[in-house]
């Protein structure tokens, strides 16, 4: 089977978020960057497909140069090949821009199944696997949590507010990955070693050949609004507490 | 020109969700302010009766696109018709719902029409007639005021944090004409949670546990005070990863994201990955016997005790208090 996966390159969630004084976007400077972890699930999916199954898995990631080191990552864990869309055109790429330049990759490659996270914990847009499927004029199977191969289609189960569906669809298809679908593996000394010697297409907006304005556009990035300090409840006993964070629900905060 | 505010309701088993009057009535203020009209695209099958409903949260017109290939709600279908429709109404404005059916939906057809969409959003106004949608952003680290270079406009809400208020307009009914390819994806089955507990992304009280429950039995006092509350139990990704609760219930950031009016954490360290997924509620309270947790940082009101005697008395003042 061709697997894809598409992977990006995020901030770590422990990192601090500082806004730039002038609200053009983040300081990048003091952050350590990871595979979004929702793209470990998919990477994860992908490989153990291809262990029952054969086959070969392709990384496609949009994102600067530093963005090899989570294609490095995802070939460590035991991916085949990468591509990585790499051009500063791509800076302020917002979901369908990043859609359709995977799309233009994806089109080029054999693929049998695609796999997106569910969201990127970044933008947190979760848009990029639908519209991707768009693009490609595939089925899309969103926020996954198993999935079951049975040759030319794959039934998967989604949960929904208050259900879980099962779903079932002829592949090629898009699918994207939520918590619980897999426990991703982590990337070996000798798959780190093999993966340095992976191929990795690198390949600039005129090789991608798209238009790449955004359509919607973060104007301003601000810090979150500010929360009134908080009150800790006093009292000796836990009862005079209890009665005591009880009324101020009521009366004060009206939250119950 | 572009004009108008419509909006993609949400229905299940012939009801309206609760996501669909919070955006009627989040439309209808932005169309008020440009003295503009409110539509409303509404799917499935057997559901035209359901109108008249959004007709009371402030919407004056609703295309009804009533067919058995729309139910129940599947991608490919529910997109073509909904991209139809609003190609051939051209509003300048489309509110979607951050629900798992919403965000499903809404990227496909942001894609379709080739337009920008902003999702999960807490927040929207108008700026010189124009939308700009305020969304949270490295999981509410940050927000981003976002713009549109293109039209519709689009966005997708959050359920809970926008309120819906019953304003009486015409909800007048056009039935559209439905026709859809034979979508390459099918319903096998749908499994309901039997518990009868709203969804922790629609609940208007969360009770979360967290590793300080000790173990699955703990629960059992959220349950309780849960119940009085008419709330869910959440819990932490610990707890989850714990085997004590089902992935369904992990509030955070590999979990769900929440926006209770009540969000009370019991046992929670508050590690940053599971504040990313319930900062947006509006009354934050800790239980935790450790002062220097950070859920205390993000609490309005804490209380530092040991839960499993704050707890159930707890439960017994509410008791008394809802009663
Ligand atoms: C990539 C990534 C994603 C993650 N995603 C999530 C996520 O989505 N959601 C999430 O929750 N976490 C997530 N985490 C994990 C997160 O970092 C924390 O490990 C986790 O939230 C800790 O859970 P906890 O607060 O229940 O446990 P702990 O941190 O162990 O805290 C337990 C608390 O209980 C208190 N306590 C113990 N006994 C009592 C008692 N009798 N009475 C009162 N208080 C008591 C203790 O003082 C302590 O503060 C993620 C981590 C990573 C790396
Ligand atoms: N720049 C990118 N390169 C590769 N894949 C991406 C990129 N951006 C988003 N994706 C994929 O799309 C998913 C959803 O992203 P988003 O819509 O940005 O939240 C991610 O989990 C990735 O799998």
């Amino acid at each position: 089977m061709n697997i894809i996966a598409c992977v990006k390159q995020v901030p770590d969630t422990e990192a601090q978020i500082k806004v730039k004084a002038d609200g053009s976007g983040i300081e990048e400077g003091q952050i350590k960057w990871v595979m979004n972890p929702y793209d470990e699930f998919g990477v994860e999916e992908a490989l153990k497909l291809k262990e029952k199954n054969g086959g070969d898995v392709t990384i496609v990631c949009v994102g600067p140069a530093r963005a090899m080191e989570t294609i490095r990552t995802a070939l460590a864990m035991g991916a085949d090949k990468g591509v990585h869309i790499c051009d500063p055109a791509f800076d302020n790429a917002d979901a369908f821009v990043t859609a359709n330049a995977l799309a233009a990759v994806i089109k080029t490659l054999p693929h049998d199944i695609i796999f997106c996270g569910q969201r990127a914990i970044d933008d947190d847009s979760g848009q990029v696997g639908s519209m991707l499927a768009e693009a490609l004029g595939l089925p899309q199977l969103t926020l996954v949590t198993k999935l079951e191969f049975a040759g030319s289609s794959v039934k998967v189960i989604r949960p929904i507010e208050g259900a879980q569906l099962s779903i079932e669809t002829a592949l090629p298809a898009v699918v994207t990955c939520q918590k619980g679908l897999n426990e991703p593996r982590y990337a070996s000394l000798p798959g780190i070693m093999k993966a340095k010697k992976k191929p990795v297409d690198v390949k600039n907006a005129a090789a991608v050949g798209i238009a790449t304005d955004a359509k919607a556009k973060v104007a301003k990035t601000v810090p979150p609004p500010a929360r009134p300090p908080g009150k800790i409840i006093c009292g000796d006993e836990p009862a005079q507490k209890a009665a005591e964070l009880g009324k101020l629900l009521r009366e004060e905060a009206k939250a119950i | 020109m572009a004009k108008g505010v419509m909006i993609v309701a949400e229905q299940r088993d012939g009801a309206l969700r609760k996501i669909s009057f919070e955006l009627a009535s989040t439309a209808r203020k932005l169309a008020d302010q440009s003295g503009d009209e409110v539509s409303a695209i509404l799917l499935g099958a057997g559901i035209e009766g359901l109108a008249a409903e959004l007709g009371k949260y402030g919407v004056d017109k609703v295309f009804v696109g009533d067919n058995a290939a729309l139910e129940p709600y599947v991608t490919e279908a529910h997109a073509a018709v909904t991209a139809q429709i609003v190609k051939d109404n051209d509003p300048a404005i489309v509110l979607f719902g951050a629900s798992v059916q919403g965000k499903d939906l809404s990227g496909r057809v942001a894609a379709k029409l080739a337009g920008g969409l902003a999702t999960d959003c807490t927040d929207v106004k108008l700026d010189g007639g124009n939308l700009v949608a305020i969304r949270p952003m490295y999981a509410g680290k940050c927000f981003g005021e976002v713009v549109f270079n293109s039209a519709p406009a689009m966005a997708s809400l959050r359920p809970n944090v926008f309120p819906a208020a019953e304003n009486a307009k015409a909800g007048a009914v056009t039935k559209v004409d439905v026709a859809v390819d034979a979508p390459k994806s099918k319903v096998l089955e749908v499994q309901k949670d039997t518990s009868g507990k709203v969804d922790l992304t629609e609940a208007n009280v969360i009770v979360s546990g967290g590793r300080g429950m000790k173990g699955p039995e703990g629960y059992a006092i959220l349950e309780e005070l849960a119940d009085v509350l008419k709330g869910t139990v959440g819990a932490s990704r610990a707890a989850v990863d714990a085997g004590w609760r089902p992935q369904k219930d992990q509030v955070g950031q590999t979990g769900k994201v929440v926006s209770p009016n009540l969000y009370i954490a019991c046992g929670i360290s508050g590690a940053i990955q599971h504040l990313a997924g319930m900062s947006s509620s509006k009354c934050i309270v800790a239980i935790n016997k450790d002062a220097e947790a950070p859920i205390f940082t993000k609490a309005d009101y804490g209380v530092v005790d040991d839960l499993f005697k704050v707890v159930p008395e707890l439960t017994a003042v509410c008791k008394k208090l809802v009663a």
